[in-house]
């Protein structure tokens, strides 16, 4: 059975399902208590069970990371929020020096199995410090998963997925995808971390996306269809470690990719994309160059049309999968 | 409680002299092994610091947590690791107690709780306050010491965990080792308070200062502030002062400080004081400090023994241990 949830209430769904089942686990966080977290995911949670498993923190980003990896490491099982992902450049050290490294580091002899939650994205007219997608630093990093879901039902299941799992999991959530509704299935399930997902076939041209840029790049898939196009969406749902297996054979029978994320072009994760598709198979099968689609290398403007064009549209992504099906071979 | 030695028996402070002495030896071989060329790296050597490290670590449960520091050597032992698998670590090998994927800086035994020596200053004082919410959450009768040194006062990090341990009433012990210098910069030159201890009235927490040089002293507050834990009396902050004898690392050469300085440290050595103690009030006699010092030399020699003979980690191995 399932019923239509937003992506938000997928994701309160998710903590609460794990809270009621886990003693060990426990949300905590700015905000996340009796003001239900600055976007609501949280609301009720501490109603229902309390403040010491719903804990409002004080301001203090590094302290919070730094919790979740104690308290992981000796037997419980934190889910942190970071209120904006732009604040975690003050967790850093801990999340990056210590919780993703402290099991190699020590031999194997430990686990460190956390969630630390955090919106991302531009689109809310929060401009250049409350609007960052910074998955990629993560990505670069040992020790750490990262997760990005673009859907409610997928939201549910790869949180509590992140949750049973023994690692340090950096759980990216989309603020544009809060308020977004889906068929989400009732009960407990888990979504199984770094499987890619194909949201949509097609035989012309293959887009990879993440995060909110799989709603736009489904709606463009729509529009494109209509001219005859047919596009293949792919979904890495975890971007570390990644499933590239099916972002590949898409591109096997593609011929074509363009990749499209939010976060600023370069250095973001649509090179290590673009690099794990050249160095595989793919690579003699492609008829046309890999291409990228990324927010503008700038930071996000605070102007309504300005922080639009920063980051890709429909229309943006119609444009360059139509313009790539048609680049000659 | 005897003024001199509060509750500790003959047998528990000799065992504590040994901890001590066991730990000067680790240390002395250590750079004699990196001079000989055995060991790469670089190394933080706490010798002169032996007192608050033991007297610490005595007044904690095997159950109770420690987190370490990069100068953490003799909080390892302090804390019931075996020499061997110590010298096994720095050696690199697969004996280790991390598998030769640690070294110095990371050394860590889980099952005599010292959950890991740190590289980073501060490093482990977020993560003390983690520990104590976990066993908090978990309604054990456990404390969480952290270690760490005076540079370590100055990050923001410390700030943050000492504000959360307070109105959490975490029973974590903030443990500092104020050993003078963070590198080559002066306490006194980094901090316009005089006691690090003071710095506990703005987290509404006790603080003390105390002779890290005298063991029983030490060992007296800090099992007072493991009291303080276990009843719920929440965190506590200890400043140690002390001294290291050594530079900091490899590459020190000590323009820093002047060498009547470290003579003047090096006249309030720990271990003699607590030897002098013990022979004056009749619990150790000359001969029993000769018999306690070859014993922990033939165990320094039979913990290099062990590492040298120990094999290298298998490079097939490689990348285990990232995700569990």
């Amino acid at each position: 059975m399932s019923r239509e949830l937003t992506y938000a209430e997928a994701i309160r769904e998710a903590i609460d399902l794990a809270m009621a089942r886990d003693e060990r686990v426990f949300l905590f966080g700015e905000d996340v208590g009796v003001y239900g977290g600055a976007f609501g995911v949280t609301e009720g949670l501490y109603q229902k069970y309390g403040p010491e498993r719903v804990r409002d923190t004080p301001i203090s980003e590094a302290v919070i990371a730094g919790v979740a990896t104690g308290a992981a490491l000796t037997g419980m099982r934190p889910i942190a929020e970071i209120q904006f992902m732009d604040f975690i450049t003050l967790s850093m050290e801990q999340l990056v020096l210590q919780a993703a490294k402290l099991r190699f580091m020590l031999g194997g002899k430990v686990t460190v199995p956390f969630v630390l939650r955090t919106p991302a994205g531009a689109g809310t007219g929060a401009a250049a410090q409350h609007s960052e997608s910074l998955e990629n630093w993560f990505v670069h990093v040992p020790g750490l998963k990262v997760v990005m879901p673009s859907t409610p039902a997928d939201a549910k299941g790869l949180l509590l997925g992140a949750i049973e799992d023994p690692n340090p999991v950096i759980f990216v959530e989309h603020k544009l995808l809060y308020r977004v509704k889906g068929e989400v299935p009732e009960g407990y399930y888990t979504l199984p971390l770094s499987r890619s997902q194909v949201k949509r076939s097609g035989r012309d041209v293959t887009i990879v996306a993440t995060s909110l840029m799989v709603s736009r790049a489904l709606e463009a898939a729509a529009q494109l269809a209509a001219e005859g196009i047919e596009v293949e969406v792919v979904d890495p749902c975890t971007l570390k470690p990644l499933d590239s297996d099916p972002i590949v054979r898409s591109v096997v029978k593609t011929g074509r990719v363009l990749i499209v994320h939010e976060a600023c072009k370069t250095g973001g994760f649509g090179g290590e994309l673009a690099a794990v598709i050249a160095e595989s198979e793919a690579f003699d099968f492609l008829d046309a160059p890999i291409r990228r689609l990324a927010g503008l290398d700038i930071p996000v403007p605070y102007n309504r049309e300005l922080e639009r064009r920063m980051v890709p549209q429909v229309d943006d992504i119609a444009t360059a999968a139509r313009r790539l099906v048609r680049e000659a071979h | 409680m005897n003024e001199l030695f509060a509750d500790l028996t003959p047998e528990r402070l000799r065992d504590l002299l040994h901890q001590m002495l066991l730990i000067r030896a680790f240390e002395e071989s250590a750079e004699q092994l990196y001079l000989q060329g055995l060991i790469h790296g670089t190394m933080h050597l706490s010798i002169g610091q032996e007192g608050s490290a033991v007297g610490a670590c005595a007044a904690l449960r095997p159950t109770d947590y420690i987190l370490s520091t990069h100068r953490g050597h003799g909080h390892c032992i302090a804390k019931g690791a075996r020499a061997d698998q110590m010298m096994a670590e720095f050696f690199g090998k697969e004996s280790g107690y991390c598998r030769g994927r640690g070294g110095s800086m990371h050394m860590a035994d889980v099952d005599t709780g010292n959950l890991g020596a740190n590289g980073i200053v501060a490093g482990g004082v977020p993560m003390a306050a983690g520990v104590g919410l976990s066993i908090q959450m978990q309604r054990q009768d456990r404390v969480v010491l952290v270690f760490f040194g005076d540079g370590a006062s100055n990050e923001g990090a410390f700030h943050e965990s000492l504000n959360l341990a307070a109105i959490w009433n975490l029973p974590v012990i903030y443990f500092c080792e104020n050993n003078q210098y963070a590198m080559s910069m002066s306490i006194a030159r980094a901090s316009k308070v005089d006691r690090i201890s003071d710095r506990a009235a703005g987290y509404g927490m006790a603080g003390v200062t105390v002779d890290g040089n005298d063991l029983v002293a030490v060992y007296r507050e800090t099992h007072a502030a493991a009291q303080r834990a276990r009843g719920g009396g929440g965190p506590t902050l200890i400043e140690a002062r002390t001294y290291r004898w050594k530079g900091h690392s490899k590459s020190d050469k000590q323009r820093y400080r002047t060498k009547e300085e470290v003579k003047e440290w090096q006249d309030r050595d720990p271990i003699a004081r607590l030897v002098r103690h013990l022979i004056e009030a009749g619990l150790l006699s000359e001969a029993g400090l000769g018999d306690m010092q070859a014993r922990v030399d033939a165990e320094m020699a039979a913990a290099i023994e062990f590492a040298k003979n120990s094999v290298e980690p298998d490079p097939a191995t490689i990348l285990e241990g990232v995700y569990a």
